[in-house]
């Protein structure tokens, strides 16, 4: 389907960046609901997320964030009782086409949660799981994949003298780039973070914003988190959701310093949540 | 989504305002009383307000400091990080009007040596709008007025025009007699000095806009170029 034909309202311009150097728009939402049997989780969604940029999604807890997150690589289509309507353009496809592989789909838009969930494997064997999954067998070629993955995900210099250990065994810092690693591995275009640092020590916080914030120039990011103060820090657009509404979004410089919404001002400022 | 109110936060943040309110008072208090020394040849009056600038200086590194903390500490957003920013600006221009205060005494015992070769009416006049302008700029900061605001910005127009003309007829006294040239010169940094307290006041102001709107303007007519003495 062509942008084009994407007939833009006001509620729909409301998920627009006003900036014209925003850039490429990687992932468009159209007029996204989604219902829980009878619980409308997401009210008509408009949004676009930006090539090489840093989103963030904020918003009080049952606000819809997550589930919004869920929506932009099908994560939801495992939950019974989940109706979606509405459209996620990826490059101008859209994901909920019945002529969209999922699995594909889940290699090009990877996903790390909130608690750092490493297989019960060797540290080799979980950032090789993906790319053996899809269909790569040399052991040469995913030798290199993983080493390339760990150098990207900053945790090669820590792990490379023992890679056949049981990845359990490393910290939840570790544990969670790991799972960064992971994702890498399949080459994926857009990533997305479900408050990846939440049982993070403050360090190990840093550090993962620091790597992410090395990532956007080869990726797409997408984080839910609950901490403003790292929206604050490391996204370039932030969305405000509220009951499951987008409220506001825009330049997370302009959020942060003269919010459009009141509802947006009075959740940032802490005076409600 | 329930209410929440951030206590200790919205006491320090009220703490802060409640500071530079009495700052504020305190320096436009000064200027009235650097006024009142150079009207009535009072050089006691202008050692006074000399010796008590200290106390502008402190509340200055103290406002600062309190504001720095509330950044620190609690990571203020939007209005309110707009608000303390806005703080840490007119701390700056009130430290730089008692400083004005202290010029404007410093010439009033300057000129309490000989009696004034004509009344004074401009220049008192010019200082009750530099410190009207001084109190509405406050005033719209802790009231949050921007209409409040607004108008102080339009009043640095007429200052800007009764100090042109001042120093016009200043220089035309002093063209038709050159034995009033000192005099003439020392009143004239005067009107200068108060010109500058006006000019500060329109720099909160804007800033008050800021606060308030989220947005920066030069609200006041753009400045024009005009005589202007360097002391």
């Amino acid at each position: 389907m062509s942008e084009l034909m994407v007939k833009p309202t006001i509620e729909r311009e409301k998920g627009r960046a006003i900036l014209g150097e925003a850039g490429t728009v990687k992932i468009r939402v159209v007029d996204l609901d989604l219902y829980y049997g009878n619980f409308h989780a997401l009210k008509n969604i408009n949004l676009d997320i930006y090539a090489n940029r840093i989103t963030a999604v904020i918003g009080p807890s049952g606000c819809g964030k997550s589930t919004f997150l869920r929506c932009l690589n099908r994560m939801n289509d495992l939950i019974d009782g989940v109706r979606v309507e509405g459209q996620v353009l990826l490059d101008g496809v859209n994901i909920y086409d019945s002529s969209v592989d999922v699995v594909t789909l889940r290699r090009r838009v990877g996903m790390v949660f909130q608690k750092p969930n490493p297989f019960p494997k060797s540290i080799f064997d979980n950032v090789a799981y993906g790319p053996r999954i899809h269909g790569i067998k040399d052991r040469r070629r995913l030798q290199e994949i993983v080493e390339r993955a760990l150098k990207d995900a900053s945790l090669w210099d820590e792990v490379k003298d023992r890679l056949y250990r049981s990845a359990l065994e490393l910290s939840g810092g570790q544990q969670q780039r790991l799972c960064i690693a992971r994702v890498l591995a399949v080459e994926p275009e857009v990533i997305l973070l479900d408050e990846p640092a939440s049982a993070l020590d403050p360090t190990a916080t840093l550090r993962l914003e620091d790597l992410l914030y090395e990532l956007k120039s080869r990726y797409t990011i997408v984080i839910v988190t609950h901490n403003m103060q790292q929206a604050a820090r490391i996204s370039d657009f932030t969305a405000f959701f509220l009951n499951g509404e987008l409220i506001e979004f825009g330049p997370t410089d302009k959020i942060f310093t003269r919010p459009d919404d009141p509802r947006t001002e009075a959740y940032i400022t802490g005076r409600f949540g | 989504m329930a209410t929440v109110v951030r206590k200790s936060f919205e006491e320090q943040l009220q703490e802060l305002q409640d500071d530079l309110l009495r700052m504020g008072r305190f320096v436009e208090g000064a200027v009235a009383k650097a006024m009142r020394a150079l009207v009535n040849q009072d050089v006691n009056l202008a050692n006074e307000v000399i010796q008590e600038d200290d106390i502008a200086d402190d509340l200055d590194v103290e406002i600062f400091t309190k504001a720095m903390k509330l950044l620190a500490l609690q990571q203020p957003m939007a209005r309110d990080l707009r608000i303390i920013g806005t703080a840490l600006k007119i701390v700056t221009d009130l430290e730089r009007i008692g400083d004005h205060a202290v010029d404007i005494a410093k010439l009033a015992r300057i000129l309490s040596k000989h009696k004034f070769f004509k009344p004074l009416v401009d220049i008192p006049r010019l200082a009750d709008m530099a410190l009207s302008m001084v109190h509405n700029s406050i005033q719209a900061y802790i009231n949050r007025d921007i209409e409040l605001a607004i108008q102080v910005c339009r009043e640095d127009d007429k200052v800007d025009d009764l100090y042109e003309s001042l120093f016009d007829e200043l220089v035309g006294y002093m063209e038709r007699d050159p034995s009033l040239v000192e005099q003439a010169t020392y009143l004239l940094f005067v009107a200068y000095f108060l010109e500058r307290v006006a000019d500060h006041a329109t720099n909160m102001a804007e800033f008050v806009f800021f606060a308030e709107t989220g947005r920066l303007e030069q609200l006041a007519r753009s400045h024009r170029s005009r005589p202007e003495p360097t002391p």
